[in-house]
């Protein structure tokens, strides 16, 4: 097998690194931000970091097969320890940092991790409390000494000695290390991932070399992406999309995975760096703007009226100005005009000056959001995936993008819509299997190897474009037979930068109706701007003005909602703000920020009920969970107020026909 | 219940305390007719977190300030390092590797929070203003140093956040981090903390207990510090020195203080 591997196609990612510290050897790999300033390593520094590692995985004993469990934020040596496992033929398997310890034993019981790589004291003491349900693990090694010193060391490895051993032992253990890289194919697995699971307990995704690789190199090609971009690594490295943009495309194409100093410093790092591929859930989109929104709302009148002038004309003719299409030549001197005094500005601040392409996926984006990116001339782009798609389903073609759609098949990737609406995908990212989980692989994937997404949508008659409505099982119907589909109403409130979060009810019933999470930036801005003093998140959530400001958000998204024939039948009549923001911690959202619809109903039905028997207040108690795993109650009356909706006579006796 | 020598001793949590760092011996301070300490006599062993309680104008802060040598006692001596120490100023006792932080935060409010920290530098700074001004070959590389050095600060508190933000800007419990920073840029070996946890919450008091500790641990600091909060004192102190009415009523590990009926009516009330 050895002497066919030098002619033999690239076939893992080790293999790629390899081939990266020769071609690329003196570019950068890796950037982190420490002690103020940006370190870097080199492909061959890295290349070299990484075999040091994997040598000292083999002192250590991981054997082919083995699971080596990745917990921490973004950093070099994490992703490092990611390729040292697959360079020994074991199976990294990343999990969410801010997983409470509950969350990580069934994980790491499940995939039976004899090593786990931690980042830091909180996350070591994390693994030790579950050690008991999580006993096949044998050693811990770490990054971040700090507060361990008094640690018993038997089974706890600070990473750096770890790699110090490796490369004293490099000459008994290289033949090794050179048999178990050499002989990795395409079929072997190349990492597991645990979806966060908006439903039930989280599953395994065993994704295989071909799946990362054919997907990596499809998707680079696709944006002609070269050795020359930077990405800024800060999305959660257990999440499919950070594996695929800085290790799997990373690799492929070579270019440099930059890590931020800490979460906190996130967008100061996003702007000394400036990435060029950029990726970013809505959510993050979102906050930037209402970031931007609470700024310009404190500016003085003049600088607020240049943004306003000019923010109206990017609108008008930005994002055609972006597709190359014809615009006018004095819009056009006018957005010249525009970019010097805002538009610049504004990007740099927003680190975005040299986007070549960004992302946004995970869930729709509310239009105007994404519009106000795209009128800054920011090459936004919409993609549609899944983690058991490696990614890639759909994806918006430069020059075809919109905010309703989420673009054509990927290269490679065949769609078919079901009678029922759910949309079906085959391609060569389509996972491998679900970890220990027959019955469930069984039933996503059928023997031909097409795939259920789970949501429900169509593609669009002529343009070719996907679709997408909304969850299939979210879809329903409300009580008179009109189309209920709750995220559509949701995102066009979440626009609104004082909402944070939205869950609309109303299937199977004869009205809508919503609970409304505020964002506390935003609205303890408008509080301190209007002299109203609150005490607490609860306090600030309460205030009549706040109710008063929120009801007219929902009522002017009532009368948009109105204009669409289809969901007009989706407007909220009446709404509560809750007392507490739905937290990943209390199991009300996934992880990856997803609300978790049925537990939120379950949860808070009596909220639910008084919703739809006309009161006018509520008293309730909520369980709540802190950071530590700690449970505590709060209790608060909540107001519920009705919003006013636009009367739609004939849709509504159509629909009920 | 005086001047026993001190001895080495084992911590409750097994670290072994060895070596008198600091020795008061007999401190009487007065303000005219104000007497602020009476005859005070106590030790602070190298590698310690050594806790000074009591009541309101029980004397704590003064006795802070007698040991950084802001107040000079009218009786008694102070033996530093084995050394009897003369009277001497603030800069001198921080030159000495004494520094502090106070009850009030005392920072430059309108620098940032690099600033301010790299102004804990300033006795460890060889090159002259001019030098400074200059700021180039050797004063340069120096400051290069310094920089990592408050670099180090900065990532060991975790405020890599507000590297640049004017100090002014930030909240107190922040504000309170960085001060600690400023102290530890100059490297002591006693660290003098006022009331560190003052008006914080359960929060910020959690994760400044931390960093104490760490400070403690990692680098080997001894630390004395005042505080009112008796559960941060009874988790943080290796020992403690209880004063009411400038008088030592208690001395010892923080359990048996607790206990000591003595605090309990002077200081404590019932035991919680």
């Amino acid at each position: 097998m050895n002497d066919k591997s030098a002619s033999r196609a690239i076939e893992s990612i080790p293999a790629l690194l390899a081939r990266n510290a020769v071609k690329f050897g003196d570019r950068p790999a890796y950037r982190e931000k420490e002690f103020g300033i940006w370190q870097s390593w080199t492909w061959s520094e890295a290349a070299d970091e990484i075999r040091a590692l994997a040598l000292g995985y083999l002192q250590l004993g991981v054997a082919e097969g083995d699971f080596i469990a990745i917990i921490g934020r973004n950093r070099p040596a994490l992703y490092w320890a990611m390729v040292a496992a697959q360079s020994v033929g074991a199976v990294p398997v990343p999990l969410y940092q801010d997983a409470v310890a509950e969350e990580m034993a069934y994980v790491l019981d499940h995939c039976g991790a004899r090593f786990v790589i931690a980042e830091d004291q909180e996350q070591v003491d994390k693994v030790l409390e579950v050690h008991d349900r999580a006993p096949a693990i044998e050693h811990i090694i770490y990054l971040e000494p700090r507060g361990l010193r008094k640690y018993d060391h038997t089974h706890l490895h600070p990473l750096k000695d770890l790699q110090e051993q490796g490369r004293a032992a490099s000459q008994q253990f290289a033949p090794e290390l050179e048999r178990r890289t050499g002989k990795i194919t395409f079929d072997d697995t190349c990492v597991m991932l645990y979806t966060s699971g908006t439903t039930g307990r989280p599953k395994g995704v065993v994704l295989s070399n071909r799946n990362i690789i054919e997907s990596s190199k499809s998707s680079v090609e696709f944006d002609n992406l070269t050795e020359k971009e930077d990405v800024l690594a800060y999305l959660p490295m257990a999440w499919v999309g950070d594996f695929i943009f800085s290790i799997g495309q990373a690799y492929w194409a070579g270019f440099c995975v930059n890590c931020p100093e800490s979460n906190d410093t996130m967008m100061n790092d996003l702007r000394e760096i400036g990435p060029t591929y950029y990726f970013a859930p809505p959510r993050v989109f979102e906050t930037q703007l209402t970031d931007v929104t609470i700024r310009m709302e404190d500016a003085s009148p003049l600088k607020k009226r240049l943004f306003n002038y000019y923010m109206d004309h990017a609108r008008k003719v930005g994002p055609a100005i972006l597709d190359g299409k014809p615009v006018g030549a004095w819009d056009r001197l006018k957005y010249w005009l525009g970019n010097i005094v805002v538009y610049g500005p504004l990007k740099n601040v927003l680190g975005f000056s040299r986007v070549r392409v960004g992302y946004t996926a995970g869930e729709a984006i509310g239009p105007e959001i994404f519009e106000f990116y795209r009128s800054l001339g920011i090459n936004l782009k919409q993609l549609y995936g899944q983690t058991e798609a490696t990614v890639f389903i759909t994806i918006q073609p430069d020059g075809e993008v919109r905010a309703d759609t989420v673009g054509v098949p990927a290269p490679g990737v065949e769609l078919r819509i079901d009678e029922s609406g759910e949309i079906y995908y085959r391609s060569p990212g389509v996972f491998v299997e679900y970890f220990k989980n027959p019955e469930s692989t069984a039933s996503t994937k059928d023997a031909e190897g097409w795939v259920a997404t789970g949501d429900a949508g169509f593609i669009e008659e002529g343009t070719g474009h996907l679709r997408i409505i909304d969850r299939a099982k979210d879809v329903g119907k409300m009580a008179d037979g009109r189309l209920f589909a709750p995220k559509y109403i949701e995102n066009k409130l979440k626009f609104y930068p004082n909402i944070l979060e939205a869950v609309v009810f109303g299937d199977g019933r004869d009205m809508c109706t919503a609970f409304i999470n505020i964002d506390l930036a935003a609205v303890g801005n408008w509080a301190e701007r209007n002299n109203i003093a609150y005490a607490s998140y609860q306090e600030l959530a309460g205030h009549p003005q706040v109710y008063s400001m929120i009801q007219e958000h929902v009522e002017e998204v009532n009368r948009s909602v109105a204009q669409d024939d289809m969901l007009s039948g989706c407007q909220v009549h009446r709404f509560l703000i809750l007392h507490k923001e739905l937290d990943a911690d209390d199991g009300e959202m996934t992880r990856t920020r997803k609300v978790r619809r049925k537990v939120v109903a379950e949860k808070f039905a009596d909220l639910i009920a008084a919703l739809y028997d006309g009161s006018t207040e509520i008293y309730t108690e909520t369980e709540v969970t802190y950071e530590d795993g700690r449970k505590g109650q709060i209790s608060a009356t909540l107001e519920i107020r009705d919003a006013k909706v636009v009367e739609t006579g004939p849709t509504k006796e159509v629909a009920a026909q | 219940m005086n001047a026993a020598a001190p001895q080495p001793y084992t911590t409750e949590d097994g670290r072994e305390i060895g070596g008198v760092l600091m020795e008061m011996k007999n401190i009487t301070l007065k303000f005219g007719g104000v007497t602020a300490i009476k005859g005070i006599s106590f030790d602070i062993q190298e590698g310690e977190i050594r806790a000074i309680i009591g009541p309101n104008g029980a004397g704590k802060t003064s006795m802070l300030n007698v040991i950084n040598g802001f107040y000079h006692p009218q009786e008694g001596e102070i033996v530093f390092r084995g050394e009897t120490r003369s009277r001497m100023r603030p800069y001198e006792a921080a030159k000495q590797g004494i520094s502090r932080t106070f009850q009030n935060v005392a920072l430059f409010q309108g620098m940032t929070t690099l600033d301010n920290i790299m102004a804990g530098r300033t006795l460890k700074m060889h090159r002259n203003f001019l030098w400074q001004l200059l700021r180039y070959g050797p004063a340069l590389d120096e400051e290069i140093e310094h920089r990592r050095k408050v670099e180090e600060v900065i990532d060991f508190l975790e405020i890599e956040h507000i590297r640049r933000t004017p100090v002014g800007q930030l909240p107190y419990g922040l504000q309170k981090r960085v001060e600690l920073g400023r102290a530890l840029a100059a490297e002591p070996s006693l660290l003098l903390l006022d009331e560190p946890m003052a008006g914080m919450n359960v929060e910020e008091k959690e994760d400044m207990s931390r960093f104490i500790l760490d400070v403690n641990e990692q680098m080997g600091t001894t630390i004395a510090l005042i505080e009112h909060d008796m559960g941060v004192v009874m988790d943080l102190a290796d020992r403690v020195v209880v004063l009411d009415y400038g008088k030592k009523i208690a001395d010892g590990p923080p359990g048996e203080v607790q206990s000591n009926q003595d605090v309990i009516d002077a200081y404590l009330g019932v035991p919680h």
